[in-house]
């Protein structure tokens, strides 16, 4: 395998479980454009445990997961008591300040970055990100995941019918923390290197287009989203180079993706993958019965 | 026959309008009775505080022989007492399974697979009783009205309620689903639940329920049957104003 395709394979893998650590507080209507801070505090953790401390490299990923968890857990509880976009600004804000403090400690390099020995590659990065799905596939087939689609679709009825709302949130955004934790922790040991800033607001709003454009509803839509975004731009450059003719996809690839977003958003708001969807692709959709009354 | 549910002197204002007053009945175990009274009486108000969404000003409510005033929501349901609302409030991205297995998940396991055999066993069964096993795999959100008011009433037929509070159940359905959702309802008070019911459907109300509590502005005009109902003064005021004229013989009740 050339060296181009194992680091877009990898880079796909490291994208797929950064999706998913902003899915699963999603699936719960709880929206993060912090991803980049979990990522942060699990790459750099894990990767001065490595580098600082000669930690063997697995238990570093795990150590790097359960200290993004951690800090996860410990702002879940100023963070929901906000809403909507004061959530959205609340993460964002919760990001930059990770950023800072790490900016500022010289043992981790501050603004030259960390470099790490230790190396994760494909071996590694691929199963760990299959497990990450597996995980969270289970994850949303269990009464926690009904708990956590149903405070998505309407909290007060959930919390009527036994949901305990603030246990299952802080749960959800503890769980998604410790999965951003992961993928950076597999960040920094794949490339050997992490700054603050290759890790920033561009890259919390990519990881949240990811799952939006994906979907929520199921657990699906973040693994399409991944794909697509990470995927889509590498294939328009490689279609340019099929014919002179699509010359102009690889200096437009940025801009043709761009179009496909924005008619994405217009064409499915929802995401791309449903739950419809997957009903029906499954089988279990059937016609509704012409006597059962009128449609709301 | 002994009460499930009592109210005593129950109050609750919304800044300056009293919208429940000093309301007092009691329900009895089996029954079925019927919360009437115009729009604005306070009967989705008396629900959303019998359920905990609201807290009371005044007063006190005991379900099942238990003081509930003050117990947390979530364990409301734990305690016998399900209800069905007003407008459809069913998870619209759930299949009509997974809405049925809300209804039970008080008794779960949060670990437990939500559609794990015996879960699915159990509600499967329930979609049965009401009719409705023809949807089972479908998002709610793609069913009929008529539909999804039934299964709202079925998931919370699965918390094994010893007290259903129902929101006008049959709002917006026709007559041929009123028919099925009644005969839903008669087998179900026939295994000894007890049904408070919420309606405007006044024939629904004349075949199911043989009680009737009418409220008004917050405060209840009237209790008895549902044939002393149509002979009461107060409650013909209610409905129709003071200017209505008032037939030949009918009471004013006390």
């Amino acid at each position: 395998m050339s060296g181009y395709l194992a680091g877009l394979l990898a880079v796909l893998a490291i994208n797929i479980i950064v999706a998913y650590s902003v899915f699963v507080p999603a699936a719960a209507g709880l929206l993060n454009l912090g991803a980049a801070g979990f990522v942060l505090v699990g790459a750099y953790g894990a990767g001065a445990m490595t580098a600082l401390f000669g930690v063997p490299l697995w238990l570093a990923l795990v150590l790097g997961s359960l200290l993004a968890g951690t800090v996860a857990f410990l702002i879940s509880f100023p963070i929901l008591r906000t809403r909507g976009i004061y959530m959205v600004l609340a993460t964002f804000a919760f990001a930059e300040v990770v950023a800072g403090v790490l900016l500022n400690i010289p043992a981790l390099g501050g603004a030259a970055g960390l470099s790490v020995m230790a190396y994760a590659g494909l071996p590694l990065v691929v199963p760990v990100a299959l497990c990450v799905i597996g995980f969270v596939a289970w994850l949303m087939s269990t009464r926690f995941g009904l708990s956590v689609r149903a405070i998505h679709d309407d909290e007060n009825v959930a919390h009527l019918f036994g949901v305990n709302l603030r246990s299952t949130q802080v749960a959800a955004m503890t769980i998604g923390g410790a999965i951003g934790g992961i993928g950076g922790a597999l960040l920094v040991h794949q490339f050997n290197f992490i700054d603050v800033q290759s890790t920033g607001v561009l890259f919390s709003i990519y990881v949240l287009l990811y799952v939006l454009m994906g979907g929520t509803q199921t657990v699906w839509g973040p693994l399409f989203g991944a794909v697509f975004f990470t995927l889509a731009p590498e294939a328009l450059r490689k279609l340019s180079e099929l014919d002179p003719a699509l010359k102009f996809l690889e200096s437009s690839r940025y801009m043709t993706f761009g179009i496909a977003v924005v008619l994405l958003m217009m064409w499915r708001p929802q995401g791309v993958i449903t739950r419809t969807m997957i009903e029906r692709l499954a089988g279990s959709r059937k016609p509704v019965a012409a006597d059962a009354g009128a449609a709301a | 026959m002994s009460s499930v549910l009592e109210l005593a002197g129950v109050s609750k204002s919304f800044g300056g309008l009293k919208v429940i007053d000093d309301v007092s009945f009691a329900v009895k175990r089996g029954s079925r009775t019927a919360l009437i009274g115009p729009n604005g009486a306070g009967k989705s108000t008396l629900f959303n505080l019998i359920s905990g969404v609201y807290p009371l000003d005044a007063g006190r409510i005991v379900a099942l022989g238990t003081d509930i005033t003050d117990m947390a929501v979530p364990k409301r349901i734990g305690h016998g007492i399900a209800r069905s609302f007003q407008n459809i409030r069913l998870m619209p991205h759930l299949s009509t399974l997974e809405n049925l297995m809300l209804g039970e998940h008080h008794r779960a396991s949060p670990w437990a697979l939500a559609r794990g055999a015996r879960a699915t066993a159990n509600a499967r069964a329930v979609l049965a009783q009401a009719d409705l096993d023809t949807y089972p795999g479908q998002v709610v959100a793609d069913l009929p009205y008529g539909i999804q008011k039934r299964i709202e009433v079925a998931r919370a037929i699965m918390a094994r309620p010893s007290i259903l509070l129902l929101d006008e159940p049959a709002a917006g359905l026709n007559s041929s689903e009123t028919a099925e959702l009644r005969r839903m309802l008669e087998r179900l008070s026939e295994s000894g639940v007890t049904l408070l019911v919420v309606e405007h459907d006044m024939p629904f109300v004349r075949t199911l329920c043989d009680h009737v509590v009418v409220l008004n502005f917050g405060r209840k005009i009237f209790e008895g049957t549902p044939e002393e109902v149509h002979r009461d003064h107060g409650v013909l005021e209610a409905y129709l104003g003071p200017a209505a004229e008032i037939p030949a013989g009918v009471a004013h009740a006390a």
